[in-house]
């Protein structure tokens, strides 16, 4: 299915016969069909009411994530949205879409196993920083390398917030944590340049939690590419790492606008930010940006729009009929023939 | 001279085609109409050094004029390329007073004097053990048509074999025609030259002669091992997605699908590890297909977190398991039912779930469709628990005749009735429909948490106590469809009744068959269900005056009184009907053979003071 189309969904009006119960694309040689857009409205992307504490980041997220479904308008029944296990994780619930609340450190490969025989679907990852680089790390870079078509951000607090306040891969050292009183002993993990260093890792993208319009373009601009976006949005996380962030979003200097015709839409953000313009196609200078933590570099750093995917390598064959799967396995069985 | 059934091995050092040479004498006789059950023996490592004790690499083929369904006892007839492997066929009893051996003589004569000793020293001890060794000259006669006798002796010996058991020569071209197509046709020359070769040889050198007629049959059939057979059942079931990570012995089921899958427009994912190839396969489950996810025990240990998970969410998939030996590494290549009680409990939590257990290759292909419905009907994961000992072993079977009411239905994408919850338990049988994505109004969030029956999160005690029954009664609810068990023996009842599951089966029976024929009242009984179990247990076993499990795992002898462990199937039949079973089970890293099996019997029989005949 095309990317384009596949924002905009039609249903006919008759309903009568199974195989025309199923939704289609307007086909403009099919004359018997008479689309009618279906609309959708913010409510059709709400779910349970979220508990998170009162400015916690991952509101944000969830409302970017709404209204980027309706400005879309995907159909909800066919919009999944997996996760892991976290305060973070929790964010399946609170959407109108179909939800997968997986295990600990476990979307990607839910995710990569809805998408392995569903290109229709349009399928969003919602990890946190324990899950994703902790106990997920390995499907994480995996994930990236199977580059299947799928938008993963990680809600990255740099602490484990669920478990009350123990270190997580990209705490930073010295922080105080109950499973490290006297400090983190190590430096945290780099996310942006671990993702960007894995083979055939195709689109990786920093945004913050406390500017929500450059977090809607991200995912705007994520939903445009063909393989695996990974968003990485640096959060607050008021209860356990009260102000961790505060230096960041009060100094404008402590933020950076990457900017380039094929990057994420600065908006507004240029108004209040410095900018700089940057080629995502660089590895070098994707890796440089990576590893600058302040400022905060915020956009699109890397992109290869040219990474093989591995969805085309497991969607091969969806449209065979039973008439030639039988055939094929009578093929097979007489192989194995003896009398 | 004509016989009933005969046992051949092959051994040599790995490498040497040992396998290959077995395999393609099981097929020319499974093709010539005879029974057969053939097992691969193999060495721990890939490639052990030459000439080593514990290096046996080879095949043992049973033929038989009836149907076969074990390996056998004891080899009547071996080809060894040399004497060392031997050793270890010795080692493990697989050689009989006679068994004759077709041993390679060149090692009598090389220069490493060495070699010369130990080869002198192995046939004395091998005579003394009475085996009635007979010389052939393997490599030098293999020199005459190619470069390296390595690789060649084993189509010669094939030859000679042939001519043994006066093979049809026709059908062992079509094999190695067929084994060296795809290297080239030279190859393919030289072998078949070397099966002649190896097959005039014999006719003028030895007047070993076998016959084991075939007995008719217009039945069509298919020679598989239980891999294959597996591997069919999945397509055949028209399952779409094979998820895995390799290991031994499951692998080779997976090395053939993703061969033959992509034919059939299908695929098979090689994931990162274990846990990741089960949540492949659950999310595909989610979106709508029932896939398969294949490994052995210690893949089982690393995808329960995510069993339970499909159990909860109450997911279709089928997992096969295919058992080697354990704990941990284990024996990779060898047998074991180890892997029962951790398919059965090894899950956080309470986690019901189906577990079936083929015993033979009709029934590893078969297992597969049912399991694949199961899954669905009853929304729950299936384990099917196969074993090394299936999963090598080549069978001659009944040719499946595939349906497209065996595939699964393509996926609902219809509106879903909005007032139907996504968790709509029926208070009786605990089942209910289940929405995937793209099926309007029937948006759900799958979560591991305790739910109610629109999937909300719930930490209520009613509604966890609802969820827990609903998915519980699910095999309560299969249990009543079942048939009971069918006894193989007298079904009315006798002193012993003989319990098992899986591959064990065929040597169980040949076991009974042949105590019974010595007018001992012995009963057999194959459970395919180990959950739910097959009903009528408790009221079948009353019926008999003893009962024993037999098995491939550890368990305690009886004298360790109350510290005792019983075997696992043991443990759970104890539990499940209260009837006092015992257990006769071992770990030899080999099939049970029907010898063994006929002496626990009468040894049971014996200190149960039961009186023979
Ligand atoms: C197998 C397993 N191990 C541990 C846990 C406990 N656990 C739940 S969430 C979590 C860490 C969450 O941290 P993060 O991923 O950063 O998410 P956040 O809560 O910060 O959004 C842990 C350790 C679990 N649920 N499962
Ligand atoms: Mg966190």
């Amino acid at each position: 299915m095309g990317e384009t189309l596949s924002f905009v969904s039609f249903v006919t009006k008759e309903k009568a016969s199974p195989t025309h119960k199923k939704e289609k694309l307007m086909n403009m040689t099919d004359w018997t069909l008479e689309p009618r857009m279906r609309e959708f409205e913010l409510g059709d992307y709400l779910g349970a009411a979220p508990r998170w504490c009162p400015s916690c980041g991952n509101h944000t997220v969830l409302k970017c994530l709404q209204k980027l479904c309706k400005d879309l308008n995907l159909p909800p029944e066919k919009t999944v949205v997996v996760s892991g296990i976290g305060c973070s994780s929790r964010l399946p619930h609170h959407m109108g879409t179909y939800g997968f609340h997986s295990l600990h450190g476990r979307s990607l490969p839910v995710a990569c196993g809805i998408r392995a025989r569903r290109p229709d679907l349009s399928i969003f990852v919602v990890t946190g920083d324990g899950d994703c680089c902790a106990i997920g790390a390995g499907h994480w870079l995996h994930a990236l390398r199977y580059n299947m078509k799928m938008t993963v951000m990680l809600l990255d607090n740099n602490i484990y917030g669920l478990t009350k306040k123990q270190t997580s891969p990209t705490t930073p050292a010295h922080t105080k944590t109950n499973t490290h009183p006297n400090g983190a002993p190590l430096d945290p993990v780099n996310p942006l340049a671990t993702a960007i260093s894995m083979t055939n890792a195709s689109f990786v993208a920093q945004c913050v939690d406390w500017l929500p319009e450059h977090l809607y373009n991200t995912l705007l601009r994520a939903q445009q590419h063909p393989g695996l976006a990974f968003i990485r949005i640096r959060q607050r996380c008021p209860h356990f790492m009260k102000g961790h962030l505060d230096a960041f979003m009060n100094d404008p200097n402590k933020i950076q606008i990457l900017t380039d015709p094929r990057g994420v839409l600065p908006g507004s953000l240029t108004q209040t930010y410095g900018t700089v313009e940057h080629d995502p196609t660089s590895y070098d200078d994707a890796m440089k940006h990576a590893r600058q933590t302040d400022p905060i570099p915020l956009g699109l750093l890397y992109l290869n729009e040219s990474a093989l995917r591995y969805d085309e390598f497991t969607q091969k064959g969806i449209v065979t009929s039973e008439e030639e799967k039988l055939a094929a396995i009578e093929a097979e069985l007489n192989k194995f023939a003896i009398l | 001279m004509q016989i009933h059934q005969h046992i051949i091995e092959f051994v040599s050092d790995a490498g040497e085609g040992a396998q290959t040479a077995g395999q393609c004498l099981g097929t020319v006789s499974a093709k010539m109409g005879n029974g057969i059950w053939t097992v691969e023996i193999i060495p721990a490592e890939v490639e052990p050094p030459r000439r080593s004790r514990a290096g046996a690499s080879g095949n043992r083929v049973r033929i038989g004029s009836k149907k076969i369904t074990n390996a056998g006892d004891q080899a009547d007839l071996v080809v060894a390329f040399n004497e060392q492997v031997l050793y270890s066929r010795f080692d493990v009893g697989a050689m009989r007073d006679g068994t004759i051996i077709l041993l390679d003589d060149k090692w009598a004569s090389v220069d490493d004097e060495n070699i010369r000793k130990e080869f002198a020293d192995a046939v004395a001890d091998f005579k003394n053990r009475k085996a009635d060794i007979r010389f052939v000259p393997f490599e030098s006669e293999t020199k005459k048509h190619i470069k390296d006798p390595r690789h060649g002796k084993n189509i010669w010996a094939l030859g000679l074999v042939c001519a043994i058991y006066d093979r049809d020569l026709k059908l062992a071209e079509i094999e190695i025609t067929k084994k060296f197509a795809k290297k080239s046709q030279e190859i393919v020359d030289t072998n078949l030259k070397l099966l002649h070769a190896g097959y005039d040889w014999a006719m003028q050198n030895t007047d070993l002669r076998f016959s084991i007629p075939a007995e008719p049959s217009d039945v069509p059939k298919i020679v598989v091992n239980g891999n294959i057979a597996l591997a069919l059942g999945i397509m055949a079931a028209g399952i779409e997605v094979c998820s895995m990570y390799p290991i031994t012995p499951a692998t080779s089921i997976s090395h053939y699908l993703a061969e033959a899958f992509p034919r059939m427009g299908c695929v098979v994912h090689q994931a990162e590890d274990e846990i990741s190839a089960i949540g492949f396969a659950i999310g595909a489950s989610f979106a709508g297909k029932t896939p398969v996810t294949i490994t052995s025990g210690p893949g089982l240990a690393l995808k329960n977190e995510f069993l339970a998970l499909a159990i909860m969410a109450e997911l279709p998939l089928v997992v096969v398991i295919v058992q080697r030996g354990g704990p941990s590494t284990g024996l990779p290549t060898r047998v074991e039912q180890g892997d029962l009680l951790s398919a059965l409990y090894a899950q956080p939590g309470d986690a019901p779930k189906i577990v079936m257990a083929p015993s033979n290759h009709e029934e590893c292909f078969h297992f597969i469709i049912t399991a694949r419905k199961l899954a669905e009907t009853f929304r729950t994961p299936v384990i099917v628990l196969s074993d090394a000992n299936l999963a090598t072993g080549q069978q001659p079977i009944p040719r499946p005749n595939p349906k497209t009411t065996w595939f699964a239905p393509p996926i609902d994408q219809s509106d879903w009735d909005e007032s139907v919850p996504p968790f709509d338990w029926d208070p009786q049988t605990g089942l209910s429909q289940r929405p995937i994505p793209g099926q309007k109004n029937g948006n759900y969030v799958v979560t591991g948490l305790a739910h109610d029956q629109n999937g909300r999160v719930a930490y209520e005690s009613s509604i966890n106590e609802h969820a827990m029954q609903a998915r519980s009664r699910k095999l309560a609810t299969l249990q009543h469809a079942l048939k009971p068990p069918v006894i193989h023996g007298d079904p009315e009842g006798g002193d012993l009744l003989v319990i098992g599951w899986g591959s064990p089966r065929g040597a169980i029976e040949e076991a009974v068959d042949t105590l019974r024929a010595q007018g001992i009242s012995v009963s057999s009984v194959t459970l395919k269900f180990l959950s739910p179990f097959e009903p009528n247990l408790k009221e079948i076993f009353s019926k008999f005056k003893h009962l024993l499990c037999v098995e491939i795992n550890y368990s305690d002898p009886a004298s360790f009184g109350d510290a005792r462990r019983y075997s696992q199937l043991c443990t759970v039949l104890r539990a499940h009907t209260l009837c006092d079973i015992d257990c006769w089970s071992h770990v030899p890293g080999i099939p049970l053979t029907p010898k063994d099996i006929e002496a626990a019997i009468l040894e049971h029989i014996d200190q149960k003071g039961i009186d023979k005949p």
